[in-house]
């Protein structure tokens, strides 16, 4: 069972964060600093996999990770996952998002959080994986912004905010995040493969 | 018309807020560009915080519309994530789910299942709605409804969902099929038993024609398999139907991964077919075929087929083994394990670990690459080759792979990592030590490395190991003669030091085995452990133990000089547990054959005979008896005593005449009943009963005889005539006290036939105190009304006895030396930390006996000091109580009042003691009036916890007299203040129960020591702190020893060096969590990097520096 997906950015900024086994707020965030401090240490040419922690659920519990660009993909598993299996499902959740949003960055990831949730809806449910064929994802993804459009007859509004807040220089945030380096396509997997 | 046109004005607000620059969607924008803007956490919390309020007033007002308060919820989510609960909000998430429309409800429902759990109460709420849902002819508020229902639904609202998520089984679509089955597995795993009618159903998916169905009730078949595997057998023949199916490519296209078809799929299958053969050769006989295909076909290189291939392996080597496919899974293994690919030498290593018992020769094939793994450069890799060898470590090897493990353990800095590997090290060396030697150093380095987080069973084992030896018994002579040269060599490095349960461990060796090195005066040990006791490091715990294993040289050299001069020093020492220990010793020096009697040599394995009934004391108890004293009531009696006759009635009135100076009326809490009823009690469980029977006949005569001794007249006379008011209560209450003193009569029951000395004693005690309240009539057995004065009399009574009687010194040596026998046959030496009464150790040096067996209580009642003589009634009331001598010798903050009434005063101190924290509280009388059932209580509090000797019952406050009590307190959670908040009650003489509230500040500071270590060790410690945080800070003052040394005032901490502009500090927050300070200093800016294991210590304690460098 998936216990937990966290995303972080390189400084250790939350951006996203799934639970599926309950923990209290402050927990929680124990959690994302401390996985960010192991995850962080770690160079990009060693394995993806990290053990021995004890901060979800015990001894039975692994963390499998991808760095793409300026984010960390963390899924935090128990011995029921495969290693291998897990790390292709963050790839394709990565490339699901990649098609969702046209070239994801991490400010997509920040200004979308609920339909970042509701692409992974689509794929995880309750901890475990539901669908894991990007373009089934995509459909139903589709499906309900078509939705989002037909009900609210302005929805490209919100569109249009987002886009401009992409182009504002937001402080913290370098320019050249953008884009480029977070879509992985198939190509780079032979990196991992 | 009307209809557009209201949908046209309703849309508009939307539209406004949209296309405004504080649209709603920009608000979210606003908030992320200026959180982005922040530098610290402080900045962050005060924005989300005023984020949270606006956010409040916008969703609490009626105006909001829900397009709006969707909006609001996103920025609920945002805020949750950065770890800022807002409470407020959920209830309108719910609200939004229940009446939104579709995306306004996606939303509401996104946002309840991200903020609440199972057991949240607004849970409930969202019941209806969720079931409403599931009804709809709407697609999608169906499969939002699911996906809720699979993250988060409470489980005793199950049975009303159930039957719609089971039609949902039948539904058209195979989403949503293929959703219903996931809720289901959902229920399965909060509450099997819900389900279980509906296990025809999860078939029925398993055999749906959409392959998601089916790929989703595999998630239910893994569990249930898993949970029950014998009950699932007859589907092994699906299951392989279905991989080879999927194998042979038999699925759509669209399920293929890089070509490969349903990974994911084969890998689940794999995974219930490993259950499934497990253990049983026919299932294992149908899946060999299937596996044999699927790892032929898993040939395209790529990540995911060697997910599928490794899953193969593990299967083969799980099911029941068959010699090809063993073949096969090896080659595959060498595949992973030669792999260039570090993820796939990982689980190559992994693969190897799983199946190395069943296949040794596996590993001597690729023992190159398991050499090469040793040194990767990837921690992870290492340990699972340490893991790996682990599992092959022989006699012949142990010294290598140990070697290796001590390399990584040495460069590790994760704890989980050390505790392990720790783990193994010790126990791989328990079997297959190649010789003493090697033995004990690599046990050395396990304790130095390993420090206080290992295993308590290490030591353990490793010291029964020495005491128990072995077979032979030269061997084990060598062995612990080795061990003693070992540490002496160690303690005698300068500057070198140990972890505590490192020290602790040495100092028991040498306690027992010092005598094996005979060339080593005795003296020298002695003069090593010495050197230890004084380090200022070293816990109360460790120095019990190293005085223990002095304790135990002594009885080899008697007339050591050293030992003198411990006992000098440590008798004054502070640390009352040490000082206990000191006299201890000190009195066991008298007694030298006592002395070789308690600490024989080498007989650490010997079995003790200890008398847990204490019968050597019975003599004792029953010269106490005779002389008067009242027999020992079990605590649980007493209470149940308490009970009925606060059933009966509260006969209050009897307290009032107690007399504040009553002679050693020092004893009267309900923690520390007194000596002779401790004994008499304990040996009256021996079983001699016969012999109490006896007494009681006698008794009952005597307590006639006394019942009609003029004494009862006269306590009623006093009764009368000195509690005027309550005089009206006496008769009314007199037929139950009558009762009550039937049941006193029986409690008495072992009281011997007074003498008729002891009569006129007695008779003369009661003339003497009769006026001064009930209990010297109680002695009598008379009139005693509540239960606490029936403990005071008993103590009265054997206090009396005890300055009356010269017991004898060696009982109370031997009753006490029991409880320090050596740290092996118990771990009492653990619990000996109890605090002591000063006044009683100092009494305990001088020999008293009846001190002694008071030792667990931390209570005393002190005299007002003024109050000279008991018949001086009136004294001046003085107004600043000052703590007792033994407290005000360590730091302390001023003593304080924090709350008073009309009658008792509250006072409080702060005791900074170096191991621990004492809050001393101080109640003080300020009325002529005696005030009874006095019990102080401290509210649960966040942060702290109070030891439970503060949360205590005194039995009563004499007129102006003053009680003090105090206890340890502990910060368990950083925070720079936290106020802990209690209350005292306590009854007057009208009975009236009363109360005072109190509340006691805690500061961080409080519990901030400096840690004396070396620049060397600093070295050491830093980079094993893995949280950090650095500031730089502006500072007045030019000079920076300066700076430092005034922040030095403020934070206790200890400045290890200071180098040109740099410093190194070093503190502990007590118990012990480290904090290493660096800093630098240049042109008036002193950047400071603070680390610590807890990231919240760091926070608060930065605060203080930054507060503490603004007041400068």
């Amino acid at each position: 069972m998936i216990k937990a997906i966290l995303v972080f950015n390189n400084h250790g900024k939350p951006r996203f964060l799934r639970f599926y086994q309950h923990f209290p707020e402050d927990t929680q965030q124990q959690i994302v600093r401390e996985t960010f401090h192991l995850v962080s240490k770690r160079d990009d040419n060693v394995c993806n996999f990290l053990e021995g922690g004890s901060l979800i659920g015990g001894s039975d519990y692994k963390l499998i990770y991808r760095h793409y660009a300026t984010l960390y993909f963390v899924f935090c598993v128990d011995s029921s996952e495969s290693e291998l299996g897990i790390l292709d499902l963050i790839q394709v959740f990565v490339e699901t998002l990649d098609k969702c949003f046209e070239n994801v960055c991490e400010l997509d990831l920040i200004f979308n959080v609920d339909k970042v949730h509701y692409i992974l809806h689509e794929m995880v449910m309750g901890g475990m994986v539901l669908e894991t064929n990007m373009s089934e994802v995509i459909t139903q993804v589709e499906a309900q912004s078509k939705l989002e459009k037909s009900e609210a007859g302005f929805s490209a509004a919100p569109a249009r905010a987002v886009s401009a807040m992409k182009n504002m220089n937001l402080p913290d945030l370098p320019r050249n995040i953008n884009i480029g380096d977070l879509n992985i396509k198939v190509p780079n997997l032979s990196h991992f493969a | 018309m009307s209809e557009i046109v209201e949908r046209t004005l309703s849309a508009l607000p939307g539209l406004i807020l949209q296309d405004s620059p504080s649209g709603a969607s920009s608000k979210l924008g606003n908030l992320i560009r200026s959180i982005t803007a922040l530098t610290s956490r402080q900045e962050e919390e005060k924005l989300i915080q005023q984020e949270l309020a606006n956010l409040k007033v916008t969703v609490s007002s009626a105006n909001t519309t829900l397009r709006q308060m969707k909006e609001c919820m996103v920025r609920f989510i945002y805020c949750e994530m950065l770890g800022y609960e807002s409470g407020f909000g959920y209830i309108h998430a719910i609200k939004l789910a229940q009446q939104g429309n579709l995306l306004e409800k996606r939303v509401g429902y996104l946002a309840v299942s991200l903020f609440l759990h199972e057991n949240h109460e607004l849970l409930l709420l969202l019941v209806n709605t969720v079931l409403k849902d599931l009804q709809s002819t709407n697609l999608v508020e169906v499969c939002m409804a699911l996906t809720v229902v699979s993250q988060i639904f409470p489980k005793e609202m199950i049975p009303a969902a159930l039957p719609l998520i089971e039609d949902k089984l039948q539904h058209s679509k195979e989403i949503v099929r293929r959703k219903a089955v996931l809720a289901l597995y959902k229920f399965y795993m909060i509450a099997p038993t819900q389900v279980q009618h509906i296990h025809e159903k999860f078939r029925k998916a398993l055999c749906d024609r959409d392959v998601g169905v089916m790929a989703a009730s595999l998630h239910i078949y893994y569990q249930v398999i898993k949970d029950n595997p014998a009950g699932y057998k007859d589907l092994t023949g699906s299951f392989i139907t279905i991989l080879k199916q999927v194998v042979g490519g038999k699925l759509p296209a669209d399920f293929n991964y890089h070509s490969v078809p349903a990974p994911w799929l084969q890998i689940q299958l794999l995974r219930i077919l490993r259950l499934l053969g497990k253990d049983d050769p026919r299932a294992s006989e149908l899946i060999y075929d299937v596996l044999d295909e699927s790892l032929r076909r898993a040939e395209i290189n790529h990540n995911i087929t060697y997910a599928i291939l490794f899953e193969c392996v593990q299967t083969i080597y799980t099911i029941y083994p068959k010699a090809d496919l063993f073949e096969k899974a090896a080659k595959c293994i060498g595949k992973f394990v030669l792999s260039p690919k570090i993820n796939l030498k990982y689980l190559g290593l992994k693969a190897l670990t799983y199946v190395i018992q069943q296949d040794p020769n596996l590993a001597l094939q690729h023992q190159m690459t398991i050499i090469e793994c040793l040194d990767h450069p990837d921690p992870i890799i290492k340990r699972e080759t340490l893991e790996l060898l682990y599992r092959i470590t022989n006699g012949q090897n142990v010294t290598v792979i140990v070697q290796k493990m001590l390399d990584y353990l040495t460069q590790s800095k994760d704890e989980c990592t050390i505790i392990a590997l720790v783990g193994k090290i010790a126990d791989l060396a328990e079997k297959y030590a190649p010789n003493n030697q090697w033995f004990i150093q690599t046990m050395n380095v396990v304790f130095s490395i390993g420090g206080d987080v290992i295993h308590p069973d290490i030591p353990n084992n490793f010291l029964r190991l020495l005491a128990e030896g072995f077979d032979d018994e030269k061997e084990d002579r060598q062995l612990r003669l080795y061990a003693v040269q070992s540490y002496l060599a160690l303690l005698e490095t300068k500057n070198a030091h140990y972890p505590q349960r490192f020290l602790q461990v040495i100092s028991w060796v040498l306690g027992e085995y010092a005598y094996l090195a005979k060339h080593i005066p005795v003296e020298s040990v002695m003069t090593n452990l010495y050197e230890v006791l004084k380090q200022r490091s070293v816990t109360s715990e460790t120095k019990a133990w190293i005085v223990a294993a002095i304790s135990k040289l002594t009885a080899l050299s008697p007339h050591c000089s050293l030992v003198d001069r411990i006992i000098h020093e440590f008798s004054t020492c502070p640390d009352t547990v040490m000082r206990q220990h000191v006299c201890e010793l000190k009195l066991l020096r008298v007694e030298g054959p006592l002395t070789h009697k308690l600490f024989p040599l080498n007989s650490s394995c010997e079995d003790f005979m200890v008398d847990a009934s204490l019968s050597f004391l019975d003599g004792f108890v029953a010269d106490a008896l005779s002389n008067g004293a009242a027999t020992y009531i079990p605590r649980h009696q007493r209470q149940e005593e308490k009970m009925s006759r606060e059933k009966a009635l509260n006969l209050q009135p009897y307290g009032l005449c107690f007399s504040p100076s009553l002679p050693s009326a020092s004893l009267t809490d309900g923690h520390s009943p007194s000596a002779v009823s401790v004994s008499s009690g304990i040996s009256g469980n021996s079983g001699e009963t016969g012999q109490k029977e006896d007494t009681r006949l006698k008794l009952d005569g005597v307590k006639k005889l006394w019942g009609k001794d003029g004494y009862l007249l006269k306590k009623e006379s006093t009764s009368v005539t000195s509690v005027k008011p309550e005089s009206m209560a006496v008769p009314l209450d007199s037929g139950i006290s009558q009762s009550g003193d039937k049941k006193l009569q029986r409690t008495d029951e072992s009281l011997v036939p007074f003498t008729e000395e002891e009569k006129e004693k007695r008779q003369l005690a009661s003339t003497l105190f009769v006026g001064l309240g009930s209990s010297a009539v109680s002695l009598m057995g008379k009139a005693e009304q509540t239960p606490k004065k029936f403990k005071r009399k008993s103590k009265i009574g054997g206090n009396k006895v005890m300055n009356e009687e010269s017991s004898s010194l060696p009982s109370h040596l031997i009753s006490d030396g029991e409880g320090y026998t050596p740290p092996t046959s118990g771990t009492h030496l653990l619990n000996s930390d109890s605090h002591t009464s000063p006044e009683r150790l100092d009494a305990l040096g001088e020999g008293d006996v009846s001190t002694a067996l008071f030792a667990n209580s931390n209570m005393d009642i002190i005299k007002p000091l003024q109050s000279t003589s008991p018949n001086q009634g009136t004294c001046s009331v003085y107004h600043v109580p000052s703590l007792l001598p033994d407290l005000a010798q360590h730091p302390h903050s001023p003593v304080k009042e924090s709350a008073s009434d009309e009658n008792l005063s509250i006072y409080f101190s702060k005791v900074w003691k170096d191991d621990n924290v004492l809050l001393a509280i101080i109640i003080v009388n300020r009325t002529s009036l005696v005030f009874q059932n006095i019990s102080v209580h401290f509210d649960d509090s966040k942060n702290c916890t109070i030891s439970s000797s503060l949360h205590c019952q005194l039995s009563q406050v004499d007129a102006l007299g003053v009680q003090q009590c105090w206890g340890c307190v502990q910060m368990l959670i950083p925070c720079s203040a936290e106020s802990v908040s209690g209350c005292i009650s306590y009854q007057s003489e009208l009975a009236e129960p009363c109360q005072i509230i109190f509340c006691v500040d805690f500061l961080l500071l409080d519990f901030i020591r400096p840690l004396s270590i070396s620049t060397e060790e600093f070295g050491i410690m830093w980079p094993s702190h893995s949280n950090e945080l650095k500031r730089k800070l502006t500072v007045g003052q030019q000079s920076f020893t300066g700076t430092l040394h005034n922040l030095q005032r403020e934070i206790n901490f200890h400045i290890v060096e200071i180098i040109g502009d740099e410093g190194l500090a070093a503190c502990q927050m007590l118990p012990t969590v480290p904090c290493l300070l660096h800093c630098h200093f240049s042109s008036g800016l002193l950047t400071l990097w603070i680390r610590s294991h807890s990231s919240t210590l760091l926070d608060c304690l930065l605060r203080q520096c930054q507060k503490a460098l603004e007041e400068l």
